[in-house]
Protein backbone atom coordinates (compact mmCIF):
# COMPACT_ATOMS: atom_id res chain seq x y z
CA UNK A 1 0.00 0.00 0.00
CA UNK A 2 1.40 3.47 -1.03
CA UNK A 3 0.97 6.66 0.44
CA UNK A 4 0.73 9.80 -1.39
CA UNK A 5 0.26 13.47 -0.04
CA UNK A 6 -2.30 15.87 -1.40
CA UNK A 7 -3.23 17.55 -4.34
CA UNK A 8 -5.14 13.95 -5.02
CA UNK A 9 -4.72 15.27 -8.87
CA UNK A 10 -5.41 12.17 -11.07
CA UNK A 11 -4.14 14.61 -14.59
CA UNK A 12 -4.32 17.81 -15.50
CA UNK A 13 -6.52 18.76 -18.58
CA UNK A 14 -4.86 20.48 -21.17
CA UNK A 15 -6.62 22.45 -24.01
CA UNK A 16 -5.64 20.43 -26.32
CA UNK A 17 -7.55 17.22 -24.45
CA UNK A 18 -10.94 19.55 -24.05
CA UNK A 19 -10.89 20.73 -27.49
CA UNK A 20 -10.44 17.00 -28.71
CA UNK A 21 -13.54 16.03 -26.52
CA UNK A 22 -15.23 18.28 -27.86
CA UNK A 23 -14.58 17.44 -31.70
CA UNK A 24 -15.60 13.87 -30.51
CA UNK A 25 -18.84 15.42 -29.12
CA UNK A 26 -20.18 17.18 -32.25
CA UNK A 27 -19.72 13.82 -34.21
CA UNK A 28 -23.33 12.48 -33.46
CA UNK A 29 -24.31 15.57 -34.75
CA UNK A 30 -21.98 15.80 -38.04
CA UNK A 31 -23.32 12.21 -38.76
CA UNK A 32 -26.94 13.20 -38.78
CA UNK A 33 -26.01 16.29 -40.86
CA UNK A 34 -24.24 13.98 -43.55
CA UNK A 35 -26.95 11.36 -43.13
CA UNK A 36 -30.29 13.47 -43.59
CA UNK A 37 -28.84 17.27 -44.63
CA UNK A 38 -26.31 15.83 -47.59
CA UNK A 39 -22.72 14.83 -46.98
CA UNK A 40 -21.31 18.83 -48.61
CA UNK A 41 -21.04 19.71 -44.79
CA UNK A 42 -17.49 17.56 -44.74
CA UNK A 43 -16.65 19.72 -47.57
CA UNK A 44 -17.07 22.74 -45.52
CA UNK A 45 -15.78 21.36 -42.28
CA UNK A 46 -12.37 20.85 -44.16
CA UNK A 47 -12.68 24.35 -45.84
CA UNK A 48 -13.41 26.15 -42.51
CA UNK A 49 -10.51 24.15 -40.60
CA UNK A 50 -8.02 24.66 -43.23
CA UNK A 51 -9.04 28.05 -43.05
CA UNK A 52 -8.72 28.57 -39.26
CA UNK A 53 -5.39 26.98 -39.16
CA UNK A 54 -3.46 29.11 -41.86
CA UNK A 55 -5.12 32.40 -39.66
CA UNK A 56 -3.99 30.91 -36.58
CA UNK A 57 -0.25 30.13 -38.29
CA UNK A 58 -0.28 33.58 -39.79
CA UNK A 59 -1.25 35.28 -36.50
CA UNK A 60 1.54 33.27 -34.31
CA UNK A 61 4.18 34.02 -36.75
CA UNK A 62 3.68 37.46 -36.66
CA UNK A 63 3.58 37.68 -32.74
CA UNK A 64 6.72 35.28 -32.96
CA UNK A 65 4.89 32.88 -30.86
CA UNK A 66 5.68 28.77 -31.33
CA UNK A 67 3.70 27.47 -34.12
CA UNK A 68 3.05 23.96 -32.93
CA UNK A 69 2.45 24.09 -29.26
CA UNK A 70 -0.62 27.13 -30.46
CA UNK A 71 -1.48 25.04 -33.76
CA UNK A 72 -2.02 21.60 -31.87
CA UNK A 73 -4.36 22.69 -29.08
CA UNK A 74 -7.22 22.58 -31.33
CA UNK A 75 -9.20 25.52 -30.20
CA UNK A 76 -9.37 26.82 -33.84
CA UNK A 77 -10.18 23.74 -35.07
CA UNK A 78 -13.12 23.96 -32.54
CA UNK A 79 -13.91 27.15 -33.50
CA UNK A 80 -13.57 26.36 -37.18
CA UNK A 81 -15.71 23.18 -37.08
CA UNK A 82 -18.89 25.63 -35.18
CA UNK A 83 -18.53 27.98 -38.17
CA UNK A 84 -18.90 25.48 -41.09
CA UNK A 85 -22.07 23.64 -38.80
CA UNK A 86 -24.06 26.64 -38.53
CA UNK A 87 -22.97 28.21 -42.32
CA UNK A 88 -25.34 26.92 -44.92
CA UNK A 89 -23.73 23.66 -46.70
CA UNK A 90 -23.48 24.92 -49.96
CA UNK A 91 -21.93 28.33 -48.95
CA UNK A 92 -19.42 29.69 -51.51
CA UNK A 93 -15.69 28.15 -50.01
CA UNK A 94 -14.83 32.05 -50.10
CA UNK A 95 -17.93 32.81 -47.53
CA UNK A 96 -16.60 30.27 -44.58
CA UNK A 97 -13.26 31.05 -45.54
CA UNK A 98 -13.68 34.54 -44.82
CA UNK A 99 -15.50 33.86 -41.79
CA UNK A 100 -13.10 31.72 -40.49
CA UNK A 101 -10.26 34.10 -41.39
CA UNK A 102 -12.17 37.36 -39.27
CA UNK A 103 -13.13 34.66 -36.43
CA UNK A 104 -9.03 33.92 -35.99
CA UNK A 105 -7.68 37.04 -37.06
CA UNK A 106 -10.34 39.80 -35.55
CA UNK A 107 -12.10 38.44 -32.95
CA UNK A 108 -9.74 35.98 -31.19
CA UNK A 109 -6.30 37.54 -31.96
CA UNK A 110 -6.54 40.80 -31.96
CA UNK A 111 -7.97 40.54 -28.46
CA UNK A 112 -5.17 38.68 -27.39
CA UNK A 113 -5.46 35.05 -28.48
CA UNK A 114 -6.50 31.95 -26.52
CA UNK A 115 -8.44 32.53 -23.72
CA UNK A 116 -8.61 36.27 -24.15
CA UNK A 117 -11.08 36.85 -26.51
CA UNK A 118 -14.19 38.72 -24.81
CA UNK A 119 -16.76 37.63 -27.77
CA UNK A 120 -17.22 33.90 -29.14
CA UNK A 121 -15.11 33.83 -31.97
CA UNK A 122 -17.96 31.37 -34.52
CA UNK A 123 -20.70 33.85 -33.66
CA UNK A 124 -18.97 36.54 -34.68
CA UNK A 125 -17.95 34.96 -37.54
CA UNK A 126 -21.68 34.12 -38.33
CA UNK A 127 -22.95 37.83 -36.94
CA UNK A 128 -20.00 39.11 -39.91
CA UNK A 129 -21.63 37.04 -42.60
CA UNK A 130 -25.04 37.28 -42.14
CA UNK A 131 -24.76 41.56 -41.96
CA UNK A 132 -22.63 41.57 -44.70
CA UNK A 133 -23.75 38.58 -47.71
CA UNK A 134 -27.25 38.39 -46.10
CA UNK A 135 -28.42 36.67 -49.59
CA UNK A 136 -26.20 33.83 -49.69
CA UNK A 137 -26.34 33.25 -45.42
CA UNK A 138 -30.06 32.48 -46.46
CA UNK A 139 -29.90 29.61 -49.31
CA UNK A 140 -30.31 26.45 -47.83
CA UNK A 141 -30.77 23.33 -49.83
CA UNK A 142 -34.33 22.37 -50.13
CA UNK A 143 -36.04 19.01 -48.64
CA UNK A 144 -34.49 16.13 -50.16
CA UNK A 145 -32.02 17.58 -52.34
CA UNK A 146 -31.05 14.86 -54.90
CA UNK A 147 -27.38 15.84 -56.28
CA UNK A 148 -24.16 13.93 -56.62
CA UNK A 149 -21.77 14.79 -54.05
CA UNK A 150 -19.35 15.90 -56.92
CA UNK A 151 -21.93 18.44 -57.82
CA UNK A 152 -22.31 19.90 -54.32
CA UNK A 153 -18.67 20.37 -53.77
CA UNK A 154 -18.36 22.44 -57.47
CA UNK A 155 -21.09 24.43 -56.76
CA UNK A 156 -19.40 25.14 -53.12
CA UNK A 157 -16.00 25.78 -55.03
CA UNK A 158 -17.58 28.26 -57.39
CA UNK A 159 -17.16 25.85 -60.42
CA UNK A 160 -20.40 25.35 -61.38
CA UNK A 161 -23.86 28.29 -61.28
CA UNK A 162 -25.72 28.16 -58.30
CA UNK A 163 -29.04 26.80 -59.39
CA UNK A 164 -32.87 27.09 -58.22
CA UNK A 165 -32.41 23.86 -56.12
CA UNK A 166 -30.44 25.85 -53.60
CA UNK A 167 -32.85 27.94 -52.98
CA UNK A 168 -34.52 26.80 -49.62
CA UNK A 169 -35.07 28.79 -46.36
CA UNK A 170 -34.72 27.12 -42.87
CA UNK A 171 -37.55 25.82 -41.37
CA UNK A 172 -37.61 28.74 -38.98
CA UNK A 173 -37.51 30.89 -41.95
CA UNK A 174 -40.22 29.13 -43.80
CA UNK A 175 -42.72 28.91 -41.05
CA UNK A 176 -41.98 33.16 -40.31
CA UNK A 177 -42.83 33.53 -44.42
CA UNK A 178 -45.85 31.84 -44.24
CA UNK A 179 -47.18 33.18 -41.04
CA UNK A 180 -46.27 37.07 -42.28
CA UNK A 181 -47.67 36.35 -45.69
CA UNK A 182 -50.85 34.98 -44.37
CA UNK A 183 -51.46 37.76 -42.26
CA UNK A 184 -53.33 35.99 -39.47
CA UNK A 185 -55.58 33.53 -41.72
CA UNK A 186 -52.90 30.22 -41.49
CA UNK A 187 -52.25 28.63 -38.62
CA UNK A 188 -49.08 26.75 -37.42
CA UNK A 189 -50.31 23.88 -36.68
CA UNK A 190 -51.87 23.71 -40.21
CA UNK A 191 -48.38 24.76 -41.96
CA UNK A 192 -46.42 22.32 -40.08
CA UNK A 193 -48.52 19.71 -40.69
CA UNK A 194 -48.79 20.16 -44.59
CA UNK A 195 -45.65 21.52 -46.05
CA UNK A 196 -42.21 19.74 -47.43
CA UNK A 197 -39.67 21.06 -45.28
CA UNK A 198 -41.38 20.48 -42.05
CA UNK A 199 -40.99 16.74 -40.10
CA UNK A 200 -41.94 15.37 -36.86
CA UNK A 201 -41.04 18.11 -34.86
CA UNK A 202 -38.95 20.81 -36.44
CA UNK A 203 -37.22 20.94 -39.89
CA UNK A 204 -37.56 17.95 -41.83
CA UNK A 205 -34.20 15.80 -41.10
CA UNK A 206 -32.79 18.96 -39.06
CA UNK A 207 -34.76 17.98 -36.01
CA UNK A 208 -32.45 14.97 -36.06
CA UNK A 209 -29.04 16.67 -36.19
CA UNK A 210 -30.58 18.82 -33.45
CA UNK A 211 -31.39 15.71 -31.37
CA UNK A 212 -27.07 14.85 -32.58
CA UNK A 213 -25.88 17.52 -30.93
CA UNK A 214 -27.73 17.14 -27.81
CA UNK A 215 -26.34 13.46 -27.35
CA UNK A 216 -22.97 15.38 -27.78
CA UNK A 217 -23.67 18.13 -25.23
CA UNK A 218 -24.70 15.24 -22.67
CA UNK A 219 -21.16 13.51 -23.56
CA UNK A 220 -19.54 16.84 -22.90
CA UNK A 221 -21.71 17.24 -19.49
CA UNK A 222 -20.79 13.17 -18.82
CA UNK A 223 -17.32 14.37 -18.99
CA UNK A 224 -17.62 17.20 -17.11
CA UNK A 225 -15.75 19.71 -19.59
CA UNK A 226 -19.26 21.51 -19.50
CA UNK A 227 -21.64 22.07 -16.05
CA UNK A 228 -25.52 21.30 -16.49
CA UNK A 229 -25.89 25.09 -15.70
CA UNK A 230 -25.73 27.54 -19.50
CA UNK A 231 -27.31 24.79 -20.88
CA UNK A 232 -30.24 24.11 -18.83
CA UNK A 233 -31.38 27.72 -18.16
CA UNK A 234 -30.73 28.42 -22.27
CA UNK A 235 -33.15 25.58 -23.36
CA UNK A 236 -35.43 26.25 -20.14
CA UNK A 237 -35.78 30.17 -20.91
CA UNK A 238 -36.76 29.50 -24.82
CA UNK A 239 -39.44 26.66 -23.54
CA UNK A 240 -40.52 29.00 -21.19
CA UNK A 241 -41.23 32.21 -23.40
CA UNK A 242 -42.17 29.81 -26.52
CA UNK A 243 -44.72 28.13 -24.36
CA UNK A 244 -46.22 30.85 -23.04
CA UNK A 245 -46.51 32.59 -25.71
CA UNK A 246 -47.77 28.74 -27.89
CA UNK A 247 -50.49 29.09 -24.92
CA UNK A 248 -51.14 32.17 -25.31
CA UNK A 249 -51.79 32.06 -29.06
CA UNK A 250 -51.13 28.52 -30.58
CA UNK A 251 -52.15 29.32 -34.12
CA UNK A 252 -49.56 32.42 -34.46
CA UNK A 253 -46.77 30.71 -32.14
CA UNK A 254 -44.95 27.31 -32.88
CA UNK A 255 -44.78 25.00 -30.14
CA UNK A 256 -41.62 25.57 -27.79
CA UNK A 257 -39.84 21.77 -29.20
CA UNK A 258 -40.22 22.90 -32.51
CA UNK A 259 -37.82 25.78 -31.05
CA UNK A 260 -35.56 23.72 -29.57
CA UNK A 261 -35.27 21.42 -32.31
CA UNK A 262 -34.91 24.35 -35.15
CA UNK A 263 -31.64 26.20 -35.87
CA UNK A 264 -29.11 26.89 -33.83
CA UNK A 265 -30.88 26.14 -30.46
CA UNK A 266 -29.43 22.84 -29.59
CA UNK A 267 -25.55 23.53 -30.81
CA UNK A 268 -25.85 26.48 -28.95
CA UNK A 269 -26.87 25.91 -25.85
CA UNK A 270 -24.33 22.99 -25.19
CA UNK A 271 -21.48 24.42 -27.53
CA UNK A 272 -21.21 28.00 -27.96
CA UNK A 273 -22.45 29.51 -25.12
CA UNK A 274 -20.70 26.84 -22.84
CA UNK A 275 -17.47 28.38 -24.23
CA UNK A 276 -15.29 29.02 -20.96
CA UNK A 277 -13.73 31.82 -22.70
CA UNK A 278 -16.47 34.08 -23.65
CA UNK A 279 -19.26 33.37 -20.83
CA UNK A 280 -19.77 33.90 -17.29
CA UNK A 281 -17.77 31.61 -14.72
CA UNK A 282 -19.70 31.98 -11.69
CA UNK A 283 -22.60 29.08 -10.86
CA UNK A 284 -25.30 31.57 -11.33
CA UNK A 285 -23.59 33.62 -13.45
CA UNK A 286 -23.81 30.95 -16.00
CA UNK A 287 -27.81 30.56 -15.12
CA UNK A 288 -28.02 34.32 -15.89
CA UNK A 289 -25.88 34.24 -19.31
CA UNK A 290 -27.73 30.90 -20.50
CA UNK A 291 -31.25 31.79 -19.56
CA UNK A 292 -30.74 35.52 -21.32
CA UNK A 293 -29.18 33.91 -24.40
CA UNK A 294 -32.36 31.48 -24.39
CA UNK A 295 -34.36 34.41 -23.99
CA UNK A 296 -32.96 36.67 -26.54
CA UNK A 297 -32.23 33.95 -29.64
CA UNK A 298 -35.92 33.42 -29.23
CA UNK A 299 -36.72 36.71 -29.56
CA UNK A 300 -34.45 37.80 -32.47
CA UNK A 301 -35.70 34.55 -34.20
CA UNK A 302 -39.65 35.21 -33.93
CA UNK A 303 -39.74 38.59 -33.74
CA UNK A 304 -36.53 39.61 -35.37
CA UNK A 305 -35.61 40.16 -39.41
CA UNK A 306 -32.57 37.61 -39.14
CA UNK A 307 -33.66 33.37 -39.90
CA UNK A 308 -31.94 33.00 -36.54
CA UNK A 309 -30.73 34.63 -33.23
CA UNK A 310 -28.42 32.10 -31.37
CA UNK A 311 -25.37 34.32 -32.67
CA UNK A 312 -26.41 37.60 -32.29
CA UNK A 313 -28.39 36.36 -28.57
CA UNK A 314 -24.70 34.95 -27.37
CA UNK A 315 -23.01 37.77 -28.75
CA UNK A 316 -25.15 40.29 -26.75
CA UNK A 317 -24.67 38.21 -23.77
CA UNK A 318 -20.96 38.02 -24.05
CA UNK A 319 -21.23 41.90 -23.92
CA UNK A 320 -22.65 41.64 -20.66
CA UNK A 321 -20.29 38.52 -18.93
CA UNK A 322 -18.33 41.61 -17.15
CA UNK A 323 -21.04 42.69 -15.39
CA UNK A 324 -22.69 39.38 -14.49
CA UNK A 325 -19.90 37.74 -13.54
CA UNK A 326 -18.89 41.05 -10.62
CA UNK A 327 -22.65 40.89 -9.57
CA UNK A 328 -22.54 36.59 -8.82
CA UNK A 329 -19.57 36.63 -7.24
CA UNK A 330 -19.97 33.64 -4.12
CA UNK A 331 -19.41 34.14 -0.88
CA UNK A 332 -16.02 32.93 0.06
CA UNK A 333 -15.66 29.12 1.73
CA UNK A 334 -16.43 30.07 5.81
CA UNK A 335 -17.63 33.51 5.17
CA UNK A 336 -21.29 34.70 4.99
CA UNK A 337 -22.80 35.98 1.54
CA UNK A 338 -22.20 39.48 2.25
CA UNK A 339 -25.64 40.35 0.05
CA UNK B 1 6.38 86.56 -37.53
CA UNK B 2 7.14 82.86 -38.27
CA UNK B 3 10.53 80.56 -38.27
CA UNK B 4 10.35 78.15 -40.73
CA UNK B 5 11.31 75.73 -37.11
CA UNK B 6 7.73 76.80 -36.34
CA UNK B 7 6.31 76.07 -39.66
CA UNK B 8 7.59 72.56 -39.09
CA UNK B 9 6.79 71.92 -35.42
CA UNK B 10 2.71 72.77 -36.78
CA UNK B 11 3.13 70.67 -39.80
CA UNK B 12 4.88 67.88 -38.17
CA UNK B 13 1.59 67.82 -35.12
CA UNK B 14 -0.84 68.28 -37.47
CA UNK B 15 -0.25 65.90 -39.98
CA UNK B 16 1.28 62.93 -37.99
CA UNK B 17 2.24 63.33 -34.10
CA UNK B 18 -1.30 64.87 -33.01
CA UNK B 19 -3.29 63.75 -35.94
CA UNK B 20 -7.00 64.80 -34.92
CA UNK B 21 -8.19 60.84 -36.46
CA UNK B 22 -5.97 58.12 -35.06
CA UNK B 23 -3.91 59.88 -32.40
CA UNK B 24 -6.40 62.44 -30.61
CA UNK B 25 -9.32 60.16 -31.77
CA UNK B 26 -11.63 63.21 -31.93
CA UNK B 27 -14.42 63.50 -33.93
CA UNK B 28 -15.17 59.83 -34.56
CA UNK B 29 -18.70 60.40 -35.30
CA UNK B 30 -18.33 62.60 -38.63
CA UNK B 31 -15.65 59.59 -39.18
CA UNK B 32 -18.03 57.33 -39.02
CA UNK B 33 -20.84 58.40 -41.08
CA UNK B 34 -19.18 59.96 -44.64
CA UNK B 35 -16.16 57.77 -44.97
CA UNK B 36 -18.36 55.59 -47.16
CA UNK B 37 -15.96 56.75 -49.69
CA UNK B 38 -12.87 58.19 -49.89
CA UNK B 39 -14.84 61.33 -52.22
CA UNK B 40 -17.21 62.00 -49.07
CA UNK B 41 -14.21 62.04 -46.49
CA UNK B 42 -12.07 64.76 -48.17
CA UNK B 43 -14.70 66.90 -49.33
CA UNK B 44 -16.00 66.76 -45.55
CA UNK B 45 -12.41 67.25 -44.46
CA UNK B 46 -11.51 70.39 -46.60
CA UNK B 47 -14.99 72.00 -45.35
CA UNK B 48 -13.25 71.36 -41.86
CA UNK B 49 -10.05 72.64 -43.46
CA UNK B 50 -11.80 76.05 -44.32
CA UNK B 51 -13.54 76.58 -40.87
CA UNK B 52 -10.24 75.24 -38.61
CA UNK B 53 -8.25 77.92 -40.93
CA UNK B 54 -10.43 80.74 -40.84
CA UNK B 55 -11.73 80.27 -37.38
CA UNK B 56 -7.91 80.54 -36.31
CA UNK B 57 -6.90 83.70 -37.72
CA UNK B 58 -10.56 84.98 -36.23
CA UNK B 59 -9.74 83.93 -32.51
CA UNK B 60 -6.24 84.15 -32.44
CA UNK B 61 -6.93 87.90 -33.51
CA UNK B 62 -9.57 88.54 -30.68
CA UNK B 63 -7.51 86.23 -28.17
CA UNK B 64 -6.85 89.50 -26.59
CA UNK B 65 -10.26 91.06 -26.64
CA UNK B 66 -12.30 87.91 -25.69
CA UNK B 67 -13.13 87.93 -21.52
CA UNK B 68 -11.29 84.08 -20.22
CA UNK B 69 -14.65 83.31 -18.15
CA UNK B 70 -16.90 83.23 -21.39
CA UNK B 71 -14.45 82.48 -24.16
CA UNK B 72 -16.04 79.13 -24.97
CA UNK B 73 -19.32 80.70 -25.66
CA UNK B 74 -18.14 83.21 -27.63
CA UNK B 75 -15.74 80.62 -29.62
CA UNK B 76 -18.60 78.54 -30.90
CA UNK B 77 -20.50 81.86 -31.71
CA UNK B 78 -17.48 82.48 -34.40
CA UNK B 79 -16.96 79.44 -35.31
CA UNK B 80 -20.95 78.95 -35.55
CA UNK B 81 -21.16 82.00 -37.74
CA UNK B 82 -17.82 80.02 -39.83
CA UNK B 83 -19.78 76.95 -40.70
CA UNK B 84 -22.73 79.10 -41.89
CA UNK B 85 -20.69 80.18 -44.48
CA UNK B 86 -19.20 76.86 -45.74
CA UNK B 87 -22.64 75.55 -45.66
CA UNK B 88 -23.96 77.80 -47.54
CA UNK B 89 -21.21 77.38 -50.07
CA UNK B 90 -21.59 73.84 -50.44
CA UNK B 91 -25.23 74.08 -50.69
CA UNK B 92 -24.76 76.52 -53.57
CA UNK B 93 -22.04 75.42 -55.72
CA UNK B 94 -21.90 71.36 -54.58
CA UNK B 95 -25.46 70.52 -54.25
CA UNK B 96 -25.10 66.65 -54.54
CA UNK B 97 -22.34 66.56 -52.43
CA UNK B 98 -24.42 69.06 -50.03
CA UNK B 99 -27.02 66.18 -49.76
CA UNK B 100 -24.87 63.33 -49.28
CA UNK B 101 -22.42 64.83 -45.96
CA UNK B 102 -26.16 66.53 -45.02
CA UNK B 103 -25.95 67.18 -41.36
CA UNK B 104 -22.52 66.76 -40.42
CA UNK B 105 -21.78 70.06 -42.50
CA UNK B 106 -23.35 72.41 -39.96
CA UNK B 107 -22.49 69.97 -36.99
CA UNK B 108 -18.32 70.94 -37.66
CA UNK B 109 -19.61 73.63 -35.15
CA UNK B 110 -19.76 71.11 -32.15
CA UNK B 111 -16.98 69.30 -33.62
CA UNK B 112 -14.81 68.67 -30.95
CA UNK B 113 -11.42 69.04 -33.38
CA UNK B 114 -12.08 72.69 -33.87
CA UNK B 115 -13.65 73.62 -30.69
CA UNK B 116 -10.35 71.62 -29.45
CA UNK B 117 -7.84 73.73 -31.88
CA UNK B 118 -9.26 77.02 -31.52
CA UNK B 119 -8.97 76.66 -27.08
CA UNK B 120 -5.54 74.72 -26.93
CA UNK B 121 -3.97 76.98 -29.96
CA UNK B 122 -5.42 79.78 -31.55
CA UNK B 123 -6.44 81.30 -28.15
CA UNK B 124 -2.90 81.50 -27.32
CA UNK B 125 -1.32 81.97 -30.28
CA UNK B 126 -0.65 85.05 -32.60
CA UNK B 127 -2.87 84.57 -36.27
CA UNK B 128 -0.31 83.75 -38.67
CA UNK B 129 0.70 80.11 -36.90
CA UNK B 130 -2.87 80.04 -35.67
CA UNK B 131 -4.04 79.54 -39.31
CA UNK B 132 -1.47 77.43 -40.11
CA UNK B 133 -2.23 74.80 -37.28
CA UNK B 134 -5.74 74.56 -38.30
CA UNK B 135 -4.81 74.04 -41.83
CA UNK B 136 -2.49 71.30 -40.84
CA UNK B 137 -4.62 69.79 -38.55
CA UNK B 138 -7.57 69.59 -41.11
CA UNK B 139 -4.89 68.34 -43.53
CA UNK B 140 -3.71 65.32 -41.17
CA UNK B 141 -7.91 64.32 -40.65
CA UNK B 142 -7.96 64.89 -44.57
CA UNK B 143 -5.24 62.51 -45.44
CA UNK B 144 -6.76 59.79 -42.32
CA UNK B 145 -10.34 60.29 -43.65
CA UNK B 146 -9.23 59.74 -47.52
CA UNK B 147 -7.27 56.22 -46.31
CA UNK B 148 -10.43 55.15 -44.33
CA UNK B 149 -12.56 55.97 -46.81
CA UNK B 150 -11.05 54.07 -49.50
CA UNK B 151 -10.27 51.13 -47.51
CA UNK B 152 -13.67 50.68 -46.78
CA UNK B 153 -15.04 51.34 -50.24
CA UNK B 154 -12.48 49.04 -51.75
CA UNK B 155 -13.92 46.39 -49.51
CA UNK B 156 -17.15 46.86 -49.31
CA UNK B 157 -18.07 47.91 -53.18
CA UNK B 158 -14.77 47.27 -55.40
CA UNK B 159 -14.45 50.87 -56.40
CA UNK B 160 -12.38 53.50 -56.21
CA UNK B 161 -13.27 57.53 -56.08
CA UNK B 162 -16.85 56.38 -55.85
CA UNK B 163 -19.03 60.08 -55.48
CA UNK B 164 -16.40 61.59 -57.36
CA UNK B 165 -19.14 62.72 -60.10
CA UNK B 166 -20.42 65.06 -57.74
CA UNK B 167 -17.24 66.68 -57.67
CA UNK B 168 -16.70 66.63 -61.30
CA UNK B 169 -19.10 65.59 -63.67
CA UNK B 170 -16.97 64.68 -66.36
CA UNK B 171 -14.95 62.04 -64.15
CA UNK B 172 -16.03 58.36 -62.77
CA UNK B 173 -15.99 56.12 -59.90
CA UNK B 174 -13.39 53.51 -61.20
CA UNK B 175 -14.60 49.77 -60.63
CA UNK B 176 -11.35 47.97 -59.49
CA UNK B 177 -11.77 44.63 -58.21
CA UNK B 178 -14.17 42.43 -61.03
CA UNK B 179 -18.23 43.17 -61.33
CA UNK B 180 -18.91 39.68 -59.45
CA UNK B 181 -17.30 41.10 -56.27
CA UNK B 182 -20.21 40.31 -53.98
CA UNK B 183 -19.07 43.24 -51.42
CA UNK B 184 -18.16 42.86 -47.94
CA UNK B 185 -20.73 45.08 -46.28
CA UNK B 186 -19.91 45.20 -42.85
CA UNK B 187 -16.59 47.87 -43.89
CA UNK B 188 -19.49 50.11 -45.19
CA UNK B 189 -21.32 49.91 -41.88
CA UNK B 190 -20.09 51.69 -38.87
CA UNK B 191 -18.44 48.44 -37.03
CA UNK B 192 -16.25 48.45 -40.85
CA UNK B 193 -15.22 51.86 -39.69
CA UNK B 194 -14.17 51.01 -36.66
CA UNK B 195 -12.39 47.55 -37.13
CA UNK B 196 -10.05 49.98 -40.02
CA UNK B 197 -9.08 52.71 -37.69
CA UNK B 198 -8.35 50.51 -34.72
CA UNK B 199 -5.97 49.20 -37.37
CA UNK B 200 -4.65 52.43 -38.43
CA UNK B 201 -4.06 52.98 -34.93
CA UNK B 202 -2.32 50.21 -34.37
CA UNK B 203 -0.06 51.36 -37.41
CA UNK B 204 0.28 54.54 -35.88
CA UNK B 205 1.70 53.23 -32.95
CA UNK B 206 3.62 50.33 -34.61
CA UNK B 207 5.38 53.06 -36.74
CA UNK B 208 6.17 55.34 -33.77
CA UNK B 209 7.46 52.72 -31.90
CA UNK B 210 10.17 51.88 -34.22
CA UNK B 211 11.04 55.28 -34.50
CA UNK B 212 11.60 55.62 -31.16
CA UNK B 213 13.54 52.49 -30.73
CA UNK B 214 16.03 54.22 -34.28
CA UNK B 215 16.41 57.50 -31.91
CA UNK B 216 17.37 55.59 -28.61
CA UNK B 217 19.79 53.47 -30.76
CA UNK B 218 21.28 56.70 -32.68
CA UNK B 219 23.34 58.74 -30.92
CA UNK B 220 21.51 62.19 -30.38
CA UNK B 221 22.30 64.63 -33.15
CA UNK B 222 23.67 68.21 -33.00
CA UNK B 223 21.73 70.77 -32.89
CA UNK B 224 21.18 71.68 -35.71
CA UNK B 225 20.92 75.58 -37.30
CA UNK B 226 17.78 76.31 -37.76
CA UNK B 227 16.61 78.14 -40.99
CA UNK B 228 19.69 77.04 -43.11
CA UNK B 229 18.09 73.68 -44.94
Amino acid sequence: MSFTTSPYLLKDTSVSQVMTQVCIALIPGIVAYVWLIGPAILAQLVIATLAALLAEAVMLRIQRKPLAIFLSDGSAIVTAWLIALTFPPLAPWWLVFTGTVFAIVIAKHLYGGLGQNPFNPAMVAFAVCIVSFPALMSQWPSVGLQMPLVEQINIILGLAPRVDALSGATPLDALKTALKLGDGSVDVAHLLANQDVFGNFAGRGWEWVAGGYLIGGLYLWERKLITWHVPTAFLASMTLIGGALWLYSPTQFANPLFHLLSGGAMIGAFFIATDPVSGCTTPRGKLIFGAGAGLLAYIIRVFGGYPDGVAFAVLLMNLCVPVIDLLTQPAIFGMKDKS
Amino acid sequence: MITREEIKTIADNGIWKQNTSIVQILGLCPLLAVTTNAVNGIMLSLATIIVMAMSGVAIASLRNLIPHEIRIPVFILIVAALVTVVDLLFNANLHELYLVLGIFIPLIVTNCIVLARVEAFAAKNPPVQATLDGVFMGIGMLWTLAVLGAMRELLGSGTILGGIDMVFPSLQPIQVLPESYPGFLLALLPPGAFILLGCMIAWKNWMSAKAAERAQRRPPEPVSTAGCH
